[in-house]
Formats: C-alpha cells, sequence, structure tokens
C-alpha cells in the first residue's frame, strides 16, 4: 500500500517537474509546477510530516502559485527565440543535468549510512504534528524563525521598491521607446525626458501610465509634465 | 519503503529543475525551476528526518520554504519591474547590468 502511495505520488512530482520545463507556455508550467508541489505534499505525508504537508498545500500550492499565476498573466507569453547563443546547448544541458542526477545517485546509494536502506525507527506518536512542530519553532528554533520573519519583511519591502510605480517615473527616458530594444541602440536620451512635454502630444509615459490603470491618457497629461520637469 | 527511494527521486527532481535552468530562457520560468530544486532539497530534508527519527529537519524544510517565498516576491518583483521598463524577458538578453 505504501508502495503504490509512493510511486503514485513520485510519478506525478516527476511529471509536474518535466512539465514545467517543457510546456512553452509560462502560464501551463506554472499549474505543472502546482500538481509538482501536491504530488510532492503526498510524499510528505507519507515521511509522517503532516505540518509540512499542510504548509506545502495551502502556502505554496495556494498563496505562491497565484503570485505566479498573476505575474504570468500579467507579462503574457513570452516567445523563447529558437536561435541558441552557445552552440549545442540544447543537448549539452540535459547531458549535464543526467550527468548531476548519476553523480547525486552514486553519492546516495554508496553511503555508508546503513540506516538509509530501512524504513527508519519507530517514531513516537504526533512526529511532525503541528504541536511538535510549533514548539520546537518557539522553543528551540526561536531565532530562527524570528529571522525568518525579518527576511520576510525585507523581502515584501524589497519587492515594492522593485516594482513599485514610482520608480517608472524617473526612467521615462525609456518609456519613449515604444517596443523592446536590443542592449546595443539604447542610445543616452537623459536630456529628452528633461524637456517638459508639449500639452497636446500624448507622452509616451503617461500613455503607459493610462495603460496599466485603464483610464484615458488625457488625463495624466499632467501628471506626466509634472515627473518630467521634476527631472533636472 | 527504503529512505533510499525518497533521496533517489530527491535527485531526480533536483537534476529536473537544473535541466529547466539551464535550457529555458524565460525568467519566470527559470524561477519555477528554482522552485523545482528548492522542493528537492525540502524532499531531501524530510526524508533525513525520516530517517533519523528527529523533527529538525522538517522545521528546516518548513524554513527552506520561508527563503523560497522571499525569493519568489523578489524574482517576480525583478519580473514585473523588467516588464514595465519594457526590456527582453529574456535571459540571454539580459547581459549588462546598467539600468
Amino acid at each position: 500500500m505504501v508502495e503504490v502511495a509512493f510511486f503514485a505520488g513520485a510519478i506525478g512530482a516527476v511529471a509536474g517537474a518535466v512539465g514545467v520545463i517543457a510546456l512553452r507556455n509560462p502560464f501551463y508550467s506554472v499549474l505543472a509546477l502546482v500538481v509538482h508541489l501536491v504530488a510532492l505534499a503526498g510524499l510528505f505525508l507519507l515521511l509522517y510530516a503532516q505540518f509540512v504537508a499542510a504548509a506545502q498545500v495551502v502556502v505554496y500550492a495556494g498563496a505562491v502559485m497565484v503570485l505566479y499565476v498573476f505575474v504570468a498573466a500579467y507579462v503574457g507569453e513570452v516567445e523563447e527565440p529558437i536561435w541558441e547563443p552557445i552552440p549545442g546547448q540544447r543537448f549539452l544541458a540535459p547531458l549535464l543535468a543526467a550527468a548531476l542526477f548519476v553523480e547525486l545517485s552514486i553519492a546516495i546509494l554508496g553511503t555508508g549510512l546503513s540506516s538509509l536502506d530501512s524504513e527508519g525507527p519507530t517514531l513516537p506518536i504526533g512526529f511532525g504534528s503541528p504541536e511538535a512542530i510549533g514548539n520546537l519553532l518557539l522553543e528551540r528554533f526561536l531565532v530562527v524563525f524570528e529571522a525568518a520573519s525579518m527576511l520576510l519583511l525585507v523581502a515584501a519591502v524589497g519587492a515594492v521598491v522593485l516594482a513599485g510605480r514610482t520608480r517608472v517615473a524617473p526612467a521615462g527616458a525609456r518609456d519613449e521607446v515604444p517596443h523592446p530594444v536590443s542592449p546595443d541602440d539604447r542610445s543616452p536620451s537623459a536630456p529628452y525626458a528633461a524637456e517638459p512635454a508639449a500639452p497636446s502630444a500624448p507622452e509616451p509615459a503617461a500613455s503607459e501610465q493610462a495603460r496599466m490603470t485603464g483610464r484615458p491618457s488625457g488625463s495624466l497629461v499632467g501628471e506626466g509634465e509634472a515627473s518630467g520637469g521634476g527631472v533636472p | 519503503m527504503d529512505v533510499t527511494w525518497y533521496l533517489v527521486l530527491s535527485a531526480l527532481l533536483f537534476a529536473i529543475g537544473a535541466a529547466g535552468v539551464l535550457i529555458r530562457r524565460s525568467p519566470l520560468v527559470i524561477l519555477l525551476c528554482l522552485e523545482l530544486m528548492l522542493n528537492a532539497g525540502n524532499l531531501a530534508l524530510v526524508a533525513f528526518a525520516r530517517d533519523r527519527g528527529d523533527q529538525d529537519g522538517q522545521v528546516f524544510a518548513l524554513i527552506v520554504m520561508v527563503v523560497a517565498a522571499c525569493e519568489v516576491v523578489v524574482g517576480l518583483g525583478l519580473i514585473v519591474a523588467m516588464f514595465r521598463r519594457r526590456l527582453p524577458l529574456n535571459v540571454d538578453e539580459m547581459r549588462d547590468l546598467r539600468g
């Protein structure tokens, strides 16, 4: 029975992982990762890690994946070019990964830990339960717990700073280019951004803001002008 | 089931994630492949916790999940910032560090 559950979970996890790297559309890749995470949570249950499995499903497959889905829908489908900047990359990369797998397997199978070839010791009742993990987190690993919370805070602030709208306004020099440019033909165009825009012409930065917010660009011309004038 | 099975599965998942990082070019998919590798590490940690009969490995796996969430948040923020600046969402074209 345990074997059947293990192989079902393992096949699901491997299929999800292959789907992540094989599917062209990033949206489907995210969905494949959800399959992978749920299968992995089943494996955690087999290993008597109930709380980790629950956190995996609720936090990972739930919250984090929703974030991924949002960004995948926001960015849209990104076409990946066929050309290879490194010759033979398509063949060398799977070869390298296979070599990594063989190497790790040799390290695992050739280890002297004889206890790995057993199911492990018999566990006390409540092993991996929320109570036991919570006791450990709040007593023995309290410093780690606080450091993790601080890390989450820093990451949240960093994400707001990175993706916030205020970073876009000074970079108006880049926004006048209508399409993605290669790094070579980016000319230093900061003086252009320093000039105040004509009120009649819809400034590209303002039109881009209008695209973000869904409002007509006419109501935002003054805003873009103010930000353009504030640069020098 | 022997714990070795779980460890070999973890190695396989890690290798698949590494292959994805090497093959794909979209930064979003590369982040997904990083998730694959972190989860493979998590599986190994939980398997070792089972093997030792010790719950510290499970706490370690939880902390790895926290770190992965932070990495996702910052990485997705970077992708959104790149998209807003009309930069190409392709790691091969994002070679230079100037803005």
